[in-house]
């Protein structure tokens, strides 16, 4: 498409923001609207209305009399209204107020003697230079403040009468109206010179522009106007406005030409001021909002620009894209880590252009030949001139002769093609990643799960985004910098935040820990995992899983760490010796082992064996079979009475607090009531019980189960879950305290008044798996409910935040001489981070000393 | 040795350097030492930031990332109601609004070495505390036949702050000094003067009273002795970081307020940057988050970059860009547009924003570096 063309290259510079002159609304303006009509019988345009074809196009087929563009060619041109008698701009009332208040009503001189003005000026220049121009803005009220009280003119002696401005567009003298007539005339008095103390700029403001004598008319391509299914024109928000102030103006015309008495021209005067201040703006206090016939406000040029869904941030700031895909996304532990499962449905809507050359030419004919409907095939060609072809059934043959070096085919997306990922809400980089494409069978496309975590995703129904990047630099940009191996490490806090998890994590576990299978296993557990080199298991009948585990370490890599529990690990000549791998070595975050290989071989490599890694543990698990059952969670008799005894002593214990609290025995701590104190105390033993019930439950229970291997293994869940499904969930606890709401005195009318036990309050004495009575399920549900509160208000909050940080912050960058500076160029850090590392390539924030030294032997 | 690394000094941080120092194995030999620093070179080289890197936003999306895991919670402190101390996200909104008034002001003050160890802390405490008169009176009474107030005085509560009558005497004439004042037992009579003899005056006067500042730093709401380490130190609720460095058993180089702007005020502007990454930091680790403290400090940085605290917020950080369209994508846009109209101003489009409204590579990262080449003539 856009490749065809010989690349124009224009860049906007700067952008001068000013206010127009009315000479210039007349110059810029095509068309003098005069009349409300919008067609004529025919539905053509009205010369001289407000659809005017001069102004632009909007009909398809029609051709614009300004620049003779068609329909998306013409960008739309303005034209103006005269207005019969002035108008006051309401976005400028606050500056006309100012500035006839601080200037004289009889000579227009600004009301500062003659020898301060250099005075001021100067310090107003000298803030401009040193601190920029909001401290200029803000001196500059100063001033004005400062002249409000000043009633005698220092030039012409005149007195001056206090001026107030009755909201919104109404300036009283002395409780005498002054005419937005009487106000433009005394703007035009104030001097260039005073315009600049002021705080105007001569060069691009005139005070008298603020009020409105002539208004220009936005273009028709700016207000489009809908056809309905039965043919009726719906017309936009602003084209009934600018109707309305036509309308109005033509009658102010006529009646003035008529010498139709003072008191209608007033009237039809506020009137039109009306129209024309709602025409900008629809939401001023004091004014009601402009409304449709059916009673909802009009949308009018403010609310256009404004807030999310205006222009600036809805049009402007975020764009929207094409060659661009959604759909639901499903896990593939087949895939490689840096890939992405495209649907062929959607591999054969989303293309990649391909310019023809001597060399690709016959690769390229052949996805002509194959057509938009067989995959891999091209939807259209395009000729260097930029004319877009279909590729159909009956073109196919003629376009395969047409095709010469220089045309650009839009071929369908094959296996290895560029295409970027990401998930909403794209909290960090590492939300947009690139991804290889790998066309598959079926409608959803698909992940490796390991990569879900820096997506923060999951498969119960997230949907996610691909885009396919058009142009050789932005696939090269996207694969150097975006590939998901360039994302291994967090800039956040300086680890690896891709790594194995959950089945990945507990399969190897197994395997590590008590694998054994025959060769013949063996074998085929690694070619499942993509392995096809098998030299390095050793050749006996049966081999071990550390074996297996060790086939997929580089033959070189030489690692010692801990597991999980404390554990050696030791990794020596690719061979690992002893220890259990689990989450702290092969899962994200502090995987040590994967930060090694990711430091030893490079990101290509890790990502390499991290896929392996993952796809091994998988296997291993779908070979053995894992699966959990309410069973995992028995305990054996003795485990249970045990239990028991735990929680009745830790009920006599608090009885005992609470009878010594109500009879007076209960010592307080320093600094707080007796109540708090007990609260206190009853709080620390309850949680004692619990956690003696998790040891209870972490001694008994079977080391076999599933529950406890994943546990162990680090892949899902901790001893606490456990705990709380075979023992007892323990005390609800709302902002630090246990619950104390609901009814007077008490938690729930089932107790007692004044009951200060663990069950009225809250404490949980059975597990998830015996079940809950209904008192303990209503508490848990509190606090489920409040966590859920929290959540939501938190959202919004948190996201806020995020914007306003993102906007501070955006435009910072290390500059070549290694300062960071923002977009004016002021020094904010002399050194990034007082030491110049780059969070994402250190190690968690620092240079990892321990592991220079010992590596140097 | 120490030869050795000062050759590395300047070539490598300092604190890179100590570190090494610390973890080094006795009886090194030179030459090894030697590949050691070189390897150390090496990698830390390897970890410089580019130039371009856009760490602005990578340090807004450190700090907004983690924002999303956090509770909204406040947590009492040691569980004393009163004291409440806030965490988690709003007291990260707090820091990085720049808000002049906190949620809950706090002092941990430090003392000087024998006033630490812990003898009549709770005497030190309450000296620190702002003591009003109502909290040693044990009752008002109040005679309209004669006009007079009589205030009888709780002596246990008083021993315990150590006051002595002369020093109550003293302030309550600071404060009224129209009023005869008498001594009676454990009372102070106060006797209104014969012209405002009206029984809504003497109950004003009552209340008044209540209010008088008897002793300690004013501000100072509670106070909480603890023990930290091998030492105690005193907690306030409520700041007052100015008076309480004037006192003499203070250590004044590690008593802090957590007021940003009290902080700036008396300490100047870069401890307030300090205070800022240290407060922030102290937030996201009691959450159990993560974020590197660089990021942290180039938020420090852009927030006290002008010398005095400005906000995250639209009159803050952002009133400061130079690009008016920068400002008007942000919030109130039409505000900035209007003003920027006024005075002709230019938007050289030097930052991000701006060009992504008009479509242009913006100027960081790979949008950076122009490409020079020679064209060959033919």
């Amino acid at each position: 498409m856009e490749e065809n063309k010989i690349p124009v290259f224009k860049k906007v510079e700067s952008i001068v923001f000013s206010i127009l002159s009315p000479n210039m609304i007349k110059k810029m303006g095509s068309a003098k609207i005069v009349t409300p009509e919008l067609y004529d019988k025919e539905g053509y345009p009205v010369d001289g209305g407000l659809m005017d074809a001069r102004l632009g196009v909007i009909d398809p087929g029609l051709k614009c009399k300004t620049c003779g563009s068609k329909l998306k060619e013409c960008v739309g041109h303005f034209g103006y209204i005269s207005l019969a008698r002035p108008v006051i701009h309401i976005k400028f009332i606050s500056v006309i107020y100012d500035l006839l208040r601080c200037t004289c009503r009889e000579c227009g001189r600004i009301l500062i003697p003659k020898n301060k003005i250099e005075k001021y000026i100067n310090e107003l220049e000298k803030r401009d230079i040193e601190y920029g121009p909001e401290e200029r803005r803000v001196k500059i009220k100063e001033i004005i403040q400062s002249l409000k009280t000043v009633n005698k003119c220092p030039y012409c002696k005149g007195r001056q009468q206090k001026i107030t401005l009755e909201k919104p567009t109404t300036f009283l003298e002395n409780e005498k109206r002054i005419s937005p007539i009487e106000i433009r005339t005394r703007l035009e008095k104030i001097s260039d010179e005073d315009c600049e103390v002021l705080g105007l700029d001569p060069k691009a403001v005139r005070p008298e522009w603020m009020v409105l004598t002539i208004l220009p008319i936005p273009p028709v391509t700016m207000r489009p106007s809908i056809t309905l299914e039965s043919g009726e024109r719906s017309e936009d928000d602003l084209t009934h406005k600018l109707g309305d102030i036509v309308r109005i103006n033509q009658r102010l015309f006529e009646n003035i030409n008529a010498g139709a008495p003072e008191i209608i021209i007033e009237d039809l005067w506020d009137l039109l001021q009306y129209h024309v201040t709602t025409f900008f703006d629809n939401n001023i206090a004091q004014l009601p909002p402009a409304r449709h016939r059916s009673g909802n406000p009009l949308k009018t040029i403010t609310e256009r620009i404004k807030s999310k869904e205006g222009r600036i941030r809805h049009n402007l700031a975020g764009k929207r894209t094409n060659f661009s895909a959604r759909t639901v996304i499903s896990p593939d532990i087949m895939l490689d880590l840096n890939e992405v499962g495209v649907p062929k449905l959607m591999a054969m809507k989303l293309t990649i252009p391909e310019r023809v050359n001597e060399w690709n030419m016959e690769y390229l004919k052949g996805f002509i030949e194959r057509g938009p409907n067989n995959y891999p095939g091209a939807n259209y060609i395009a000729r260097p001139d930029g004319k877009r072809k279909k590729i159909t059934g009956e073109t196919r043959e003629q376009l395969l002769e047409e095709i010469q070096v220089g045309y650009v085919i839009e071929r369908h997306l094959i296996d290895g093609d560029i295409a970027i990922f990401n998930r909403q809400p794209s909290l960090h980089r590492m939300s947009m990643m690139c991804h290889k494409v790998r066309v598959l069978p079926g409608k959803t496309l698909r992940i490796n799960p390991a990569v879900a975590h820096p997506y923060n995703a999951d498969y119960d129904g997230d949907e996610m985004n691909l885009h396919i990047p058009q142009t050789e630099e932005a696939r090269a940009e996207a694969e150097i910098l975006m590939m998901v191996q360039t994302q291994l490490i967090s800039p956040r806090y300086g680890l690896s935040i891709i790594g194995a998890i959950q089945d990945a994590i507990s399969g190897n576990y197994l395997l590590t820990k008590e694998g054994r299978y025959q060769r013949k296993e063996a074998v085929d557990l690694l070619l499942s995992a993509g392995i096809t080199d098998f030299s390095k298991l050793s050749k006996k009948e049966f081999v071990s899983g550390k074996e297996i585990f060790s086939v997929l370490m580089p033959p070189d890599f030489n690692f010692t760490g801990k597991s999980k529990f404390g554990e050696e690990v030791i990794i020596k000549n690719g061979k690992l010796i002893s220890g259990v791998i689990d989450s702290a070595n092969i899962g994200g975050g502090k995987g040590f082992m994967l930060r090694n290989i990711h430091k030893k071989y490079g990101e290509e490599k890790a990502i390499e064996i991290i896929g392996r890694i993952f796809r091994l543990g998988a296997v291993v698990l779908l070979k053995r079979g894992f699966t959990i059952g309410i069973s995992d969670a028995d305990l054996p008799q003795e485990a249970i009475n045990k239990i028991n005894e735990t929680l009745t002593k830790a009920k006599k214990d608090v009885e005992e607090l609470i009878k010594g609290y109500h009879d007076g025995i209960l010592q307080a701590f320093p600094g707080r009531t007796l109540k708090e104190t007990l609260e206190l105390k009853i709080l620390e033993l309850l949680n004692k019980a619990r956690n003696e019930t998790g040891e209870i439950v972490s001694d008994y229970s079977n080391k076999e189960t599933h529950m406890m291997i994943m546990a162990d293994s680090g892949a899902r869940g901790n001893l606490l879950n456990l705990a709380q499904m075979a023992a007892c969930v323990g005390q609800q606890a709302m902002r630090g305290k246990r619950i104390d709401k609901g009814y007077n005195e008490r938690t729930l009318s089932c107790f007692k008044k004044g009951d200060l036990g663990p069950a009225a309050h809250g404490f949980i004495a059975d597990g998830f798996k015996k079940g809950l009575n209904p008192r303990e399920f209503f508490f848990a549900s509190m606090t489920g409910r409040d966590s859920l509160m929290d959540t939501a208000l938190r959202t919004p909050k948190s996201g806020y935040l995020y914007r306003r940080l993102a906007n501070a912050l955006q435009d910072l960058k290390v500059e070549y001489d290694n300062t960071v500076r923002d977009s004016s160029r002021k020094i904010i850090q002399f050194d990034y981070g007082e030491d110049r590392i780059d969070v994402s390539k250190s190690d968690g924030g620092i240079v990892d000393v321990k592991n220079i030294i010992n590596s140097i032997k | 040795m120490n030869k050795l690394f000062k050759k590395y000094e300047g070539k490598i941080p300092l604190k890179v350097i100590n570190d090494l120092k610390e973890n080094m194995p006795k009886n090194m030999s030179e030459a090894k030492l030697k590949r050691i620093l070189e390897k150390t070179l090496i990698e830390y080289n390897n970890m410089l930031v580019q130039p371009g890197e856009s760490v602005g936003l990578v340090a807004a999306e450190s700090i907004g990332e983690p924002g999303t895991q956090m509770t909204l919670n406040t947590f009492h402190f040691a569980g004393v109601a009163e004291m409440n101390v806030t965490m988690g996200l709003p007291r990260i909104i707090e820091i990085l609004d720049g808000r002049k008034t906190i949620k809950t002001p706090m002092m941990e003050i430090y003392l000087k070495k024998p006033y630490n160890q812990g003898k009549n802390i709770k005497r030190i405490a309450l000296s620190i505390k702002e003591t009003k008169l109502n909290e040693i009176v044990s009752e008002f009474v109040i005679n309209i036949a004669e006009s007079k107030i009589e205030i009888v005085f709780n002596e246990n509560k008083m021993k315990s702050l150590g006051l002595e009558y002369p020093v109550i005497q003293k302030s309550i004439k600071a404060s009224f000094k129209e009023l005869a004042l008498s001594k009676k037992g454990n009372a102070i009579i106060l006797k209104l003067n014969e012209k405002e003899k009206e029984i809504n005056q003497l109950f004003k006067i009552k209340e008044k009273i209540k209010d008088i500042y008897i002793q300690g730093v004013k501000s100072v709401t509670h106070i909480l002795p603890v023990k930290k380490g091998s030492e105690f130190l005193i907690v306030t609720a409520g700041t007052n970081l100015k008076k309480v460095l004037e006192l003499d058993f203070v250590d004044k180089t590690r008593t802090i307020s957590n007021n940003l702007f009290e902080i700036t005020n008396v300490l100047g502007i870069e401890a307030a940057r300090q205070a800022i990454i240290n407060e922030v930091f102290k937030v996201i680790q009691n959450q159990g988050l993560n974020v590197d403290i660089r990021h942290l400090m180039l938020v420090a940085d852009t927030m006290c970059a002008t010398g005095s605290i400005k906000g995250v917020t639209r009159y803050g950080v952002v009133k400061e860009k130079s690009s008016v369209l920068a400002k008007a994508s942000f919030e109130t846009p039409l505000k900035h547009i209007f003003n920027a109209s006024l005075v002709g101003e230019v938007d050289h489009l030097n930052s991000v924003v701006e060009n992504v409204m008009l479509n242009q590579p913006v100027p960081v990262g790979t949008g950076l570096p122009g490409l020079v080449t020679k064209v060959k003539r033919s």
